[in-house]
Formats: C-alpha cells, sequence, structure tokens
C-alpha cells in the first residue's frame, strides 16, 4: 500500500459504500442526457434566432457607439484624475514616501545596467563595457551555465545582432530585461518556495496569479504610468508583474512535486524545516526552477519590447516606430534581433536546466578538469576582452560595417541589405500574391467577422447583454453568468460598448480559427509520435517569441487590417492550444483504444468516437488558454488597424487627452478578459466527465 | 482437533520476551477529515462501523482505538489488506501523521507529549524508519544518503564516513557507495534505505512494507537479511505487510487489522491454530498448517501409552515431526516442560495434512 500522504490514504480507506452510488451517478445524467441537452441547444437556439431577429428589425439603434476621439464624463473624470495625480506628485505623502523612491531605486538599477551596457550618461556616451566585453561576458557565463554549443550560438547570436546595426537598442533592451529578471527573481523564488511550502499562501496566491496571467500583457502599463510616470521605472514594474508569476508557480510546483515518500523519509530521521528545505526540497527542485527562470526571463523580454508603448527604450522602440509606419523592413530587422535575443537567452537558460538536472554527476561523469580550464581561461579572455572595450574606441563601439550585396547596389550594413530584402521580399509578394492574400482576408471577413461583428455591434446593446449573458448561463453556469452581467454592465459604463464587441467578435473568430487548427495539429501530434517530436520544437520556439514579433510577417501579407491581427492572434495562440490537444489525445488510454479497436473501428471513427470525446477536457482547457492568448493578441492588434479596444488603448498612450479613454479601454479589456476566462472554465470543468 | 486454551483475543500478553516495553499504544485514534477528533470522544459515533461513521460525519477512521505492547527486541508485525490503516498507524508511532487521540509510549516517554525539538531527537536517535519507495535522495550518492540521519544530527564529517561505511559493508552494499540511487536496482536501493535507518543505531526499526514493490527472489533475500541483522542486533522492529507468509516468516508476534480495528494479536501458530473470527479463519485459511503449528495444536490428552514411546517436544513443528511419526510403531509422546501433554499419531498427522490436500 503506498499511502503515505493523506490524499491516497482518505481514497483508499473509503469503505465499500459510496461505490452504489458512484454508479447511480453515472447512469443518471446518461438517462436524462438527452432530454437536457436538447433543452440546452433549444436555448441557445431560441436566443440565436430571436438575436438574429432584433438584429434585423433594430439594425444600428442603440448600439452605444462612440466616435474615436468622442469622449464621455467617465473618460474626462480619468483624464482628470491623470493630471491631479500629476500634479500631486511632489506633494503627495504616497508619492513622496513610496512611489517616488520606488521609481529612483529602479531607474538606479536600470540605469546602471543601461550605462554598463548600452550607453553612458556621462562623455560621449560609450557605454562602461564596450560590445567586445559584453560579448565575452555573455559566450562566458552560457558556456559555465550551460555548454559549448550554447556559448557559440550566443557569441555568433550577439555579432550578428552588431552587424545588424542594432547593438545598441539591443543592449538598451537587455539591460532593462536584466533589471527586470532581477527584480522578479529576487521577489518570486521566495514566494515560491512559501507557496511551495504552505498550503494556505498557496491557496493565497494561485487566483491572484492566476489572476495576473489573464490580463493581456499591456494593459496595465497605463495605469503604471499613473504611479510611476513614462520611463524605464514604470517598464521594469510593468515587467516584473507579467514576468514574475511563471517563477513563482513553477517554484511551488517544483517543491510540490518533491515525492511525499522523500519528505517522509527524511522527516523520519528528525530534520528540522530549514535542513528539510536545504537538503531535500530545493535540491530536487533545482532544474524546475531554473525552467522558471527561463520562463521568467522570456517573459521579461517579451515584456520590456512592449513596454515601448510607454517610451521604454530599445529594439521594442524600433519596432513600434516602424509598424506605425508600416515600415516592414525595420520592423523586420529589428523583429529578428528580438528573436535572436530570445533564441539566445531560452537556449542557454535551457541548458542551464539540463545542467542542473544532471548536476553534480555530470562533473564527476565526464572529465571536468578541461571544463574548469576552459572556464578558467574563459574568464581571463573576459578579462582581456573587458579591458579593451573600455580602452579602445572599435571594441567599445560596434564597428560600422557596410558592404555591396549586389555589384550595383550601393555601400550598406548587414541590417540594411536585411530591411531592403524584407521590403523587396514584401512589395514582390504583394504584387505576385495580392490576389490570394486579398480573396483570404476578405473571405474570412466578409463571411465570418463582419457578420459575427455587425450581430454583435450593430444590435441594440440591451439584447446583445441579455443573449450573452444567457449563452454564459447556459454553457457555464449561474456564477459565470452573474460575472458576465455585471462585466458588460461595466464596460457599457466605460462607455466601451461598442468597441468591447467589435473586439468580442475578433476575438471570436480568432479562437474559432485557433480551435480547428489546435485540433487538427493536436491530434495529429497526439497520434503520431514522429509528428510530435517534429512540431514540438517548432511550437517551443514559437511560444519564446514577444508577441510583437508575430505582426511583423502578417502586416506584409495583409497590411494593415483587422484580419492581420486576427492572423497574427491565431498564430500567436495556436501553439499553447495545440500542445494541450495533444496532451489530451495522448493521455487517452491505450487500453480503451485497444478495445475500441477491438470493436472494428476506423481511424476515424477511433479519432471522432473515441480520442477527441475523450480528450473533451483538454479541448476545453485549449479554448480557454487560446481566448486568453488571443485576446492580448487583437488587442495589440490595434497597432495595426484592428481598431477598437486595442487601438483605444494605443492611442491613450500616445495622446494626453485620449489618456483617459486608453485606460478605460483597458479596463474593458480586462473584464473581457476575465469575463471570457471565468466562463470557459466553468464551461471546461462542467465538460470534465 | 483438540485447541488449548490460549489468549489469543485482543488483550496483549508481551511479556514472553522481556519484562519492559519498547513501544505501548493506548487508545490510539487517527480520523481523516473535517472535526475528526469529536469522534473518538462520542461513543456512540465511536461504535459505528467505518462506513456509518463515514456516511454521518464525512470522516475516516483509519485507525481506531489501538491498544498494544511491542517488547524489547520483539519483531511485531502489523498485517493487514490495503485500506486496513496499517500504514497509518505505524506513522502515528512517529508522528508523520498526527494522531487524533491517544498515547504512545517509547520506553516510558509519551512521544504524544513530546515537543518538536524533542521529537525530531526522538527521530534522530531512538527510531528511524524504512519505506516501501525506498524514499532515498535522488542528487547524493548512497554514502551520502546512508550518512544523511547523521549529518542532520550534527555529526562530524569523519564519524558520518567511518560510520555510513559500516553501515554499507553491514547490508552488503560494499563497492556501491559513490553510485546514485537510480543507478541502483529496487532490492539494492532497500538495502540503501535499510543501511539509511541503522546508520543513526536507533533502538527501533520501523518498516513499512518495505520488500512489496520487489521482485520475490529479490524480496526473499531481503527478507533473509532482516532476519540476520535481527539476529546479529537484536533491534525492535515494527514491521508492516500485507503478505501473510511474509508475517509469519518475520514475526514473533502479528497483529491484525481490519478497517482499522485491532482483530487479532497473537504468534503465527496461534493465528492459524485458534483464529479469532471468521475473517482471520479466512485470512490464514491458505496457510500450510503443518509448516507453522507445533505438536501442541495436535496432540490427543490424556491417552494411555506405553512408557517406552518415541518422545518430542510440544513446540517441534508438525512438519518436522512428521517422519518420526510416521517412522513410530505407535504415537509420539509430546513432552512440555518435562510432562508428557499428550500423544500425536498417524491420525492427527493425516487428518491435519489431508484436510490441507483436500482444501
Amino acid at each position: 500500500m503506498s499511502a503515505p500522504s493523506l490524499g491516497p490514504n482518505l481514497v483508499k480507506e473509503l469503505p465499500e459504500r459510496p461505490r452504489p452510488q458512484v454508479i447511480e451517478a453515472r447512469a443518471k445524467p446518461e438517462a436524462a442526457a438527452p432530454k437536457r441537452l436538447s433543452i440546452k441547444t433549444m436555448i441557445l437556439l431560441a436566443t440565436l434566432v430571436v438575436w438574429i431577429i432584433c438584429w434585423a428589425l433594430f439594425k444600428g439603434k442603440a448600439t452605444l457607439a462612440l466616435g474615436t476621439a468622442t469622449l464621455t464624463d467617465v473618460h474626462r473624470g480619468l483624464n482628470d484624475f491623470n493630471e491631479w495625480i500629476g500634479s500631486g506628485r511632489d506633494a503627495n505623502p504616497w508619492f513622496i514616501y513610496l512611489f517616488n523612491p520606488l521609481r529612483a531605486f529602479l531607474d538606479t538599477i536600470a540605469n546602471f545596467f543601461t550605462e554598463t551596457l548600452a550607453v553612458s550618461s556621462s562623455g560621449k556616451g560609450y557605454p562602461n563595457i564596450g560590445w567586445l566585453g559584453v560579448v565575452a561576458i555573455a559566450t562566458w557565463i552560457s558556456y559555465t551555465i550551460g555548454n559549448v554549443r550554447v556559448a557559440i550560438l550566443t557569441l555568433v547570436g550577439l555579432i550578428l545582432i552588431g552587424l545588424q546595426d542594432l547593438w545598441v537598442p539591443a543592449m538598451q533592451t537587455l539591460a532593462l530585461t536584466l533589471t527586470a529578471v532581477l527584480i522578479s527573481l529576487v521577489l518570486a523564488i521566495p514566494l515560491g518556495i512559501w507557496a511551495g511550502v504552505s498550503n494556505r499562501f498557496n491557496k493565497f496566491v494561485t487566483p491572484v496569479l492566476d489572476f495576473m496571467q489573464i490580463l493581456p500583457s499591456y494593459v496595465y502599463l497605463l495605469p503604471l504610468t499613473l504611479f510611476f510616470a513614462i520611463g524605464p521605472a514604470a517598464a521594469v514594474v510593468a515587467t516584473v508583474i507579467y514576468a514574475a508569476p511563471p517563477t513563482i508557480r513553477i517554484t511551488a510546483h517544483g517543491i510540490r512535486q518533491v515525492p511525499t515518500t522523500t519528505v517522509e523519509a527524511v522527516d523520519s530521521l528528525g530534520v528540522t524545516g530549514w535542513q528539510r528545505l536545504r537538503t531535500v526540497l530545493l535540491p530536487m527542485s533545482k532544474r524546475t526552477i531554473v525552467i522558471g527562470i527561463n520562463q521568467t526571463i522570456m517573459a521579461a523580454l517579451a515584456m520590456v519590447t512592449i513596454a515601448a508603448l510607454i517610451a521604454a527604450p530599445g529594439l521594442g522602440q524600433i519596432v513600434l516606430r516602424a509598424l506605425q509606419s508600416l515600415n516592414i523592413g525595420t520592423a523586420f530587422n529589428a523583429g529578428l534581433a528580438i528573436v535572436l535575443m530570445a533564441i539566445i537567452l531560452d537556449r542557454s537558460t535551457t541548458a542551464a536546466s539540463v545542467r542542473a538536472e544532471l548536476g553534480a554527476r555530470a562533473a564527476k561523469g565526464r572529465n571536468p578538469k578541461i571544463r574548469w580550464s576552459i572556464i578558467g581561461g574563459g574568464l581571463v579572455v573576459t578579462a582581456v576582452a573587458i579591458y579593451l572595450s573600455q580602452t579602445q574606441l572599435w571594441a567599445a563601439v560596434f564597428p560600422n560595417y557596410k558592404f555591396k550585396y549586389t555589384a550595383d547596389s550601393n555601400l550598406t550594413s548587414v541590417g540594411g541589405a536585411i530591411s531592403d530584402g524584407t521590403a523587396n521580399a514584401t512589395t514582390w509578394i504583394q504584387d505576385h500574391f495580392s490576389g490570394l492574400t486579398s480573396a483570404l482576408r476578405e473571405g474570412v471577413t466578409s463571411i465570418f467577422l463582419n457578420p459575427l461583428e455587425s450581430l454583435l455591434v450593430d444590435t441594440p446593446f440591451f439584447v446583445v447583454g441579455a443573449v450573452l449573458v444567457i449563452i454564459a448561463v447556459v454553457v457555464a453556469g449561474t456564477r459565470p453568468g452573474i460575472i458576465t452581467a455585471l462585466a458588460l454592465i461595466f464596460i457599457g459604463l466605460l462607455g466601451m460598448w461598442s468597441a468591447a464587441m467589435a473586439t468580442l467578435a475578433a476575438v471570436l473568430v480568432a479562437t474559432v480559427i485557433t480551435m480547428i487548427i489546435a485540433v487538427i495539429i493536436g491530434t495529429l501530434m497526439g497520434r503520431s509520435k514522429r509528428a510530435d517530436t517534429l512540431i514540438r520544437p517548432i511550437l517551443d520556439g514559437a511560444q519564446t517569441l514577444p508577441a510583437f514579433v508575430y505582426l511583423i510577417p502578417f502586416l506584409a501579407l495583409f497590411g494593415p487590417t483587422r484580419f492581420t491581427a486576427i492572423v497574427a492572434a491565431v498564430v500567436y495562440a495556436a501553439p499553447a492550444s495545440i500542445k494541450i490537444v495533444a496532451d489530451g489525445i495522448r493521455g487517452v488510454s491505450p487500453t480503451t483504444l485497444e478495445a475500441a479497436t477491438s470493436c472494428g473501428s476506423s481511424t476515424w471513427q477511433l479519432i471522432t468516437k473515441v480520442q477527441i470525446p475523450m480528450a473533451s477536457k483538454s479541448l476545453a482547457l485549449a479554448t480557454n488558454q487560446g481566448i486568453i492568448y488571443v485576446l492580448s493578441m487583437v488587442v495589440v492588434g490595434g497597432l495595426v488597424g484592428a481598431g477598437a479596444l486595442g487601438y483605444l488603448v494605443v492611442s491613450g498612450f500616445v495622446q494626453l487627452n485620449l489618456y483617459g479613454k486608453g485606460l478605460a479601454a483597458g479596463v474593458a479589456i480586462v473584464l473581457l478578459g476575465v469575463t471570457l476566462d471565468r466562463v470557459t472554465q466553468a464551461a471546461t470543468s462542467k465538460s470534465g466527465r | 482437533m483438540a485447541a488449548p486454551s490460549l489468549s489469543t483475543s485482543g488483550s496483549t500478553d508481551f511479556a514472553e520476551t522481556s519484562a519492559v516495553p519498547d513501544f505501548s499504544v493506548r487508545g490510539l485514534w487517527k480520523v481523516f477529515g473535517h472535526r475528526g477528533e469529536k469522534i473518538p470522544g462520542d461513543p456512540e459515533l465511536a461504535s459505528l462501523p467505518a462506513a456509518e461513521i463515514m456516511e454521518r460525519t464525512g470522516c475516516v477512521p483509519a485507525v481506531r482505538d489501538m491498544n498494544f505492547d511491542v517488547a524489547r527486541g520483539e519483531v511485531f508485525v502489523i498485517m493487514g489488506l490495503s485500506g486496513s490503516g496499517k500504514s497509518t498507524l505505524v506513522r502515528c508511532l512517529t508522528r508523520l501523521i498526527e494522531p487524533t487521540v491517544g498515547q504512545v509510549f517509547l520506553e516510558g516517554q509519551d512521544i504524544m507529549k513530546a515537543s518538536g525539538a524533542a521529537l525530531r531527537d526522538l527521530r534522530r536517535r531512538k527510531m528511524s524508519m524504512v519505506f516501501q519507495h525506498f524514499g532515498l535522495l535522488p542528487h547524493r550518492t548512497v554514502i551520502e544518503n546512508v550518512a544523511y540521519g547523521l549529518e542532520v544530527r550534527g555529526a562530524g564529517k569523519s564519524e558520518r564516513r567511518t560510520r555510513a561505511m559500516d553501515v554499507i559493508n553491514l547490508v552488503g552494499l560494499t563497492g556501491y557507495e559513490k553510485r546514485f540511487p537510480d543507478q541502483l536496482s529496487g532490492g539494492m536501493q532497500q538495502r540503501v534505505g535499510l543501511a539509511r535507518a541503522l546508520a543513526g543505531d536507533p533502538d527501533v526499526l520501523l518498516f513499512d512494507e518495505p520488500f512489496s514493490a520487489l521482485d520475490p527472489l529479490i524480496r526473499r533475500d531481503m527478507q533473509a537479511e532482516v532476519i540476520r541483522l535481527h539476529r546479529d542486533m537484536g533491534k525492535t522492529m515494527i514491521f508492516i505487510t500485507h503478505d501473510l507468509s511474509e508475517a509469519l516468516k518475520l514475526g514473533d508476534r502479528i497483529l491484525i487489522m481490519r478497517n482499522g480495528e485491532l482483530v487479532q494479536i497473537g504468534t503465527g501458530d496461534q493465528l492459524v491454530g485458534a483464529p479469532i473470527d471468521d475473517y482471520v479463519a479466512d485470512f490464514v485459511s491458505e496457510v500450510p498448517k503443518a509448516d507453522v503449528l507445533t505438536l501442541k495444536w495436535i496432540a490427543t490428552k490424556g491417552v494411555d501409552l506405553p512408557g517406552d514411546c518415541a518422545t518430542l517436544p510440544a513446540d517441534t513443528v508438525i512438519k518436522d515431526a512428521i517422519s518420526t511419526v510416521l517412522k513410530s510403531s505407535s504415537p509420539v509422546l509430546v513432552i512440555e516442560d518435562g510432562s508428557v501433554i499428550g500423544s500425536v499419531g498417524r491420525d492427527e498427522i493425516l487428518a491435519l495434512v489431508g484436510k490441507q490436500d483436500a482444501a
């Protein structure tokens, strides 16, 4: 009997009694299912019919539509609030004793890294450590925490970024990322350990983390500028909020997954709490914690680039400006640099987590002497490189290397060549495939997006509101229904009804497409190990990229439209959903499959009648995750013409008189996100059987 | 078959081995669930069957009103099926699971009253446990695992090494001390678990189904190992198992548990010869009786026999007496404490063996 913990014990000690109940409970819905299902379907169908009739009759009436620059009292109130806070920055005790010192502290750390890596505030503006020194340090660290392969990757990647003419912005991004990661880890690891050892704290912190996760990443940029003004401090705080949760969550998970038997065994030897943590819990969760750190670094990089919206310097700034002026070439070049940085950071920390797992054993197994002498030699080389980068101009500022990429072209840098090449390729694609891309775009837009958007936006608000609440109640239950109703009322009060409905339409279309893709590819991966090993690395790679980067290629293909944002959202959301579906399909018990096969099921029947129904919980979870990802991306899509809430948030950053409206739009996004999350989660647990 | 009247009830008769019990358990309860502490104090609830308690309160009584003593140097086996609460019981003895109510005395000291530090000290020096799934630290070598208990109680490095090597040699792991647990077979890993428990030189060893996860052959080796260690070191052992043959092989006395309750305590032949109820009878029905019972269980009393008959001591296991009895022309006299308590002839032997074959 393996019942060390209370849980299994409870299950095993259960007397015979409950068994018949289980059978009863199973039997009941089977008998009642067809009836109840039909009632549900009938309600939904009736609702839909009423909705369409109302749409046809009252189209365009009571839609609560609002011009882009039109403000309501709420928006003006928020504007005033912003001004009031701005004027109170040096008088209000909250600011004097909390926000201003915190801001100064964060600025100090951020400036330290920025001056070290990117630009110093004194002299000619050369960084304290020039490119040669940075490349040497980064390569040495990659080797020490990882292996030769990631060291070479780091070396080549960084030099490539330099050749792209993007050294300084890349270092600005890196400086902010390092600042945010440092602060995130200082906060997150102790909190994660606490959540790992204390059930009570875990119960408290989990919903908080869940909430932080469903917030689209740049929604809290705007409110943060209220307290920290525009600049590095606000960017760092936003990044910490976004990047710390993974480490907290994963550290707690790592500590919790240490087998109960092991903990019990050391307890039986009389360890103190501290001894248990130091000798068992931390060493045994080391690898998991490093994975958490990896996720935190990737999230920080993604957020730092998005923080360009509140004037955080770096690569994000370049992408943002290029996107706004539809300069695909420049956006692609900078996007490529972001991808390179993401790959370097991801590969190095992943290699570090592998080393953490091998731990002492690898050092004992392979020849540690060679490794340590390389590390020692590398240290000397690094020191020399740093010295050179502080004394020699060529080692301080990345050389401006130019070449002719065709015989008759002008002298240009590698970055310039990439920009030009992309621009030319984009033009070529637009010239040759515009028929195809616009047909696809117009097809989806006019067949799916426009009707749905019209239905949501043009029907009187009270009809749409009632319909949405009814749907929420029917598919998810009463509580989610109430949450939906409250959220919709607030959205209306914020003056965001019409924009929110337009965003909802885009989110729903993108989610449906995401789920179709997720089911197809996920089923393929779940059924074939080979497909899985082929596709999974691509998905992993796609998940490490900052959201921004996805917009660039689709902007090139489809121009600045809602459809671009939807496609980018689908591509951004699909990896997570695909993985969940694949795991669900794989999780179907092989015995059940064998049984179904032995009954003579065809492959198609096996998929549609056994695997997909049995993976329904995963499918629902995939939808939930898909919606959250899609929402955050559709909103980022505001940058490329997706309009609605995302656009309003973006213009709130830019124009002071639209600040209040942008803030309201941000709140509306949160409300939409919370509602969609609650409803799909409740629907998930309902589909649990 | 005339069964001698022996105390085979729930009451305890530990006095055979030594006068001072090492472990005493009195009125021990463990109830899982919300407000489970109400149940032991409520005579009405406490007397209900487990299923009913579950129905009424939502609580699960995993251990109910447990009383027993374990003598110094005794191998005491707690046996029951999955879900009978035996693993919970053994954890309550070291408070890895906090008992709901009751007393646990170790050498006269009430463990239940021990403070956190005192309890840690008890665990470091007085009692150690061996687990079914080993519970080794995967990031430490064998020797580091074995020395772990010494490390946490603050022993110096050289002392730890010397002691750990001694124990490693003792359990037959010589040459493996630099390996990591996942490089060892299950049986080897459990030897590490055993060595770790022995390293602190505790007075009492607790075994929670230590060999259930092992292959039958390795299990037999490990059982022999435990018997050897017990013979050499004479430590008190409390051994949990669901395997009756293991219990009979190792146990001086056996406690049978069902649904958290004590059903019967006794030596192996007491359980087989005089099961207290149908549950125990059913439990032991498959046991080859000739291998377990002694002659006194089948001796016929008061038969007039000539004085020149062969004699055998009463505690001879029947299996070992077969050839003597069958060779002898007349029944064999059974001697206990110098006096004849009866005789055993072919009929008695054949009745037992024949019945067994029929079953």
